[in-house]
């Protein structure tokens, strides 16, 4: 039986920042910063967007590419994230609730450091596989905080994403071809319960975290599939900066041409549970039929998703039925002073 | 239909009263009323009070205040309407004489607004919008006005300039009244210049919070007339009230205020009178905005002539039909439950001859107009000496 | 502030945008109600609000009710949607309060409309943002 995406759709918010507006607050120097990590601007949530509002967004955009999937046939949500609304209660409920997906439907948060939003993919499109249920929507979502003044505040951004997985032969627009996981108990980044910011290892989230992740879970996704790089006309990994998605890339034998469809941190900074997702729709954006695309995501703690979606026909009739992706990013932003931004942020202490 | 007389005016000064509690003020009130009707019993008490509750914590006023006065036993009730409330109280009273109900009634109207904070007072004021559809959205009663102002200003050309010269007027008038909250002299150039609150409305646009009471005696035409002594007679000659949508999303033409048109046209009826017989009018300014369109759904300006009607000095002391020589809301003050009564002892006072420097000249016929929310309901009160 | 139960019961229009169409003479009632003020129906069949309209009026408010002072200024307006219908939201992701105007185009979005300090829940709906391509 093939399983495949029959809706996908982003949300990115308007609101931008700059590297030099952060980096002259912290006295940091921006244009190393920007060479290095390869990041120039990010998005900012608004005092009223959250992953919940992010995730009603992008979930209505893949209904309206779905060919009229009717939303209480959607049988299970999932949003990843590591920004929840709620530390207890379920952000799925508002999102299932919003989009009319209730009430028979099974519903469950999900947290996984950055790859919670693939994990929330792997599940959904795992249960349609199963025949559990007819269509299921996996989402990732994050509106991230690094501390101020941390290399995190930098690349912290928001987005999300969201693909509903049907079986349907009429609707699919991707088919999912394969899936893998690899996963070890790294503690490279976490953020303990109350606190209002994480901690991380700091160059220990590169080699032993972000890139053996990466590579084992990419590398053995290829070899379960029987791929090489050359056989994929896209490639998306996890993007906490510009830096380490072209580099794991690179490191893998993909190409320039593979990796840039997909590659938005310089410009959206890094979304969290919604950064590999995001670069996926945006690929799927410009995707031809019978393009095979591999997105691999990465989450501290450690683990990496891998699948390889085979894109239909289909795709051409549906790309332009919501907002594409990269416009999202590229047009009607708003930048923010430090202030306004701290402010949003909820870096002001406010009167009690 | 029993003719309807106001015997007895009495009201306490208005402003930030911060050593009076709200039970004080309304005495103080009642008991000047009284006082001038040279009456010392009622067959019924009428309270306008908007929000006693949230900005006091205290409800059951009508029993409370009746003991405070040592009646204890009257009949007494509280009408709300939100800012339409002291109107409502004055309809009240003037329906129970009129149907014959009863002989003496002590219209009141209070409201303590200062024992909360501004923030908690926007919120007590902001209950009178529609709370699930539209408080839900962060509206403020000034925002909900600038919006009818920004709907006024496109489709008749109204200025920001005309608005201003409201509150210009209004607080030279209120520069003559002991009784006003501000005695201060404002230009246009000041109310320009006042720290925006919702675009296009500024603070010197808008009517402060306010703590204050205002009380009325009425009985019948015929038992004035035996307590007159010489002194004039007021009649109430017309009342009209009326509603309209509480929320602007369901408002048929967002450049009228449909509840003051009607209710004036009501009033206007049974008074026999148009807009023309008219000398003097009390109207709602609790925003600047608000007293041009009701200068306009009461029928002495064309609509889009209010604007230009203020500015030509039309409605100024003096002017073609003085308009709030009280110093209106704006600048005598907005106690909102007093504010309908103590409009209509403003017109009983000019009419009585009694205004001092404020005084219109050869007034005979005046009207009250009191609103409630923005324009959800509106009382019109026409008095006439007889 | 609102209860969660007061919030709760009204998840469907403010979520999903549910209105109720008089099936005796079409008007579309939003929020729904028992009776049309239309025609006297009593009969109503669910239908959810197109989400593009044009401002009909707006304010931007700068002294907020408590619990929008980090929203503040606060720019909101009355919306009247492709059908017809009117509702009172607050305008999104403004850059510069002065660019808003009459008939300017918008979208409904889904946002936090307010919210109850840190600790308390968060009421979503819908705000408007202008209207792109």
């Amino acid at each position: 039986m093939t399983v495949g995406i029959v809706g996908y759709g982003a949300f990115i918010p308007r609101r931008r920042i700059k590297l030099e507006e952060i980096a002259k607050v912290w006295g940091a120097d921006a244009p190393a910063y920007k060479r290095g990590l390869q990041l120039f601007e990010k998005s900012v949530p608004g005092a009223d967007e959250d992953t919940v509002t992010m995730s009603v967004e992008a979930s209505r955009n893949a209904l309206a590419r779905s060919g009229g999937v009717d939303p209480a046939l959607i049988g299970a949500l999932y949003i990843g994230s590591e920004s929840h609304p709620y530390a207890v209660k379920p952000s799925g409920t508002i999102v299932a609730e919003a989009i009319g997906a209730v009430p028979a439907l099974h519903v469950a948060d999900l947290e996984f450091a950055c790859k919670a939003g693939t994990e929330s993919l792997f599940i959904a499109q795992a249960l349609v596989k199963a025949g559990e249920v007819e269509y299921a929507i996996g989402i990732g979502a994050d509106t991230s905080q690094g501390a101020p003044g941390d290399a995190l505040e930098y690349s912290a951004a928001a987005g999300a994403a969201a693909f509903i997985f049907g079986r349907d032969p009429g609707r699919l627009l991707a088919e999912v071809v394969d899936t893998y996981s690899w996963t070890t108990d790294t503690p490279d980044f976490w953020r303990r319960e109350y606190m209002h910011y994480p901690r991380h290892g700091s160059r220990f989230t590169g080699e032993p975290a972000y890139f053996r992740h990466s590579m084992s879970s990419a590398r053995g996704m290829m070899e379960k599939a029987g791929l090489e790089p050359k056989d994929f006309a896209h490639a998306i990994f996890h993007q906490p900066n510009g830096k380490f998605p072209k580099r794991v890339g690179k490191m893998l034998g993909f190409t320039d041409a593979q990796l840039e469809t997909g590659w938005l941190s310089p410009w959206l900074g890094n979304t969290y549970s919604g950064a590999s997702p995001v670069g996926f729709t945006a690929v799927l954006d410009i995707a031809s039929p019978g393009d095979l695309v591999l997105l691999t995501s990465f989450g501290s703690g450690a683990g990496s998703d891998s699948f390889v979606f085979r894109v239909t026909d289909r795709i051409n009739e549906v790309r332009d039925l919501a907002p594409r992706t990269r416009p999202q990013l590229d047009e009607n932003k708003i930048y923010l002073e430090y202030g306004a931004y701290a402010k949003l942020r909820g870096k002001i202490r406010m009167a009690e | 239909m029993r003719d309807v007389a106001v015997i007895g005016v009495g009201m306490t000064s208005f402003g930030e009263l911060w050593r009076t509690p709200l039970r004080s003020l309304w005495a103080e009130a009642a008991i000047a009323a009284l006082g001038d009707a040279g009456v010392d019993r009622v067959d019924l008490v009428t309270i306008g009070c908007m929000s006693s509750g949230l900005f006091t914590g205290q409800e059951h006023l009508a029993s409370l205040l009746a003991d405070e006065l040592g009646m204890a036993g009257v009949p007494a009730a509280r009408v709300e309407s939100a800012c339409a409330s002291g109107g409502l109280a004055v309809r009240a009273g003037f329906a129970e004489i009129a149907a014959g109900l009863a002989e003496v009634v002590l219209v009141t109207g209070v409201e303590k607004m200062t024992d909360v904070d501004g923030a908690d007072a926007t919120y007590a004021l902001g209950t009178a919008a529609d709370a699930e559809w539209e408080g839900f959205h962060g509206v403020t009663f000034p925002g909900l006005y600038a919006m009818l102002a920004r709907v006024h200003m496109q489709r008749f050309g109204t200025t920001r300039e005309q608005l201003a010269r409201v509150a210009v007027k209004n607080h030279a008038n209120g520069l003559l009244n002991r009784h006003a909250q501000y005695h201060l002299k404002v230009s246009v150039a000041d109310v320009l210049e006042s720290t925006l609150v919702a675009d296009p409305l500024r603070l010197l646009d808008c009517s402060p919070v306010t703590d204050g009471a205002a009380a009325l005696v009425l009985t019948t035409v015929e038992r004035a007339r035996e307590l007159a002594a010489g002194k004039p007679v007021v009649r109430i000659t017309g009342s009209g009230l009326a509603t309209d949508t509480v929320s602007l999303a369901n408002r048929g033409d967002l450049a009228e205020l449909g509840a003051v048109r009607l209710a004036g046209e009501r009033a206007y009826a049974m008074a026999g009178r148009t807009p023309d017989d008219i000398h003097l009018a009390e109207v709602h300014d609790c925003f600047t905005i608000a007293e041009i369109m009701a200068t306009e759904a009461l029928g002495f300006f064309a609509a889009g002539d209010g604007g230009p009607a203020v500015e030509k000095g039309l409605t100024d002391l003096g002017g073609r039909i003085p308009v709030n020589t009280s110093g209106g809301l704006k600048s005598k003050g907005h106690p909102v439950g007093a504010t309908g009564v103590a409009q209509v002892i403003e017109i009983v006072s000019q009419l009585r001859g009694d205004a001092g420097q404020r005084q219109v000249e050869g007034a005979r016929v005046g009207m009250a107009q009191n609103m409630g929310g923005s324009g959800g309901s509106s009382v019109v009160h026409i008095l006439e000496v007889v | 502030m609102f209860s969660p139960a007061r919030a709760w019961r009204e998840f469907p229009q403010r979520y999903r945008l549910e209105a109720a169409r008089c099936t005796e003479c079409g008007k579309v009632l939003y929020p729904p109600r028992l009776i049309c003020p239309e025609c006297g129906g009593r009969d109503f069949a669910t239908e959810v609000l197109p989400r593009d309209g044009t401002v009909v009026t707006y304010t931007v408010i700068r002294v907020p009710p408590a619990g929008f002072t980090e929203q503040t200024p606060l720019p909101i307006a009355l919306v009247e949607l492709v059908n017809g219908v009117r509702l009172m939201v607050q305008i999104a992701d403004v850059a510069d309060p002065e660019s808003l105007e009459i008939g300017m185009p918008v979208r409904l979005e889904f946002r936090r409309v307010s919210w109850d300090g840190e600790a308390g829940v968060i009421f979503y709906g819908h705000k408007a943002v202008r209207a792109t391509g």
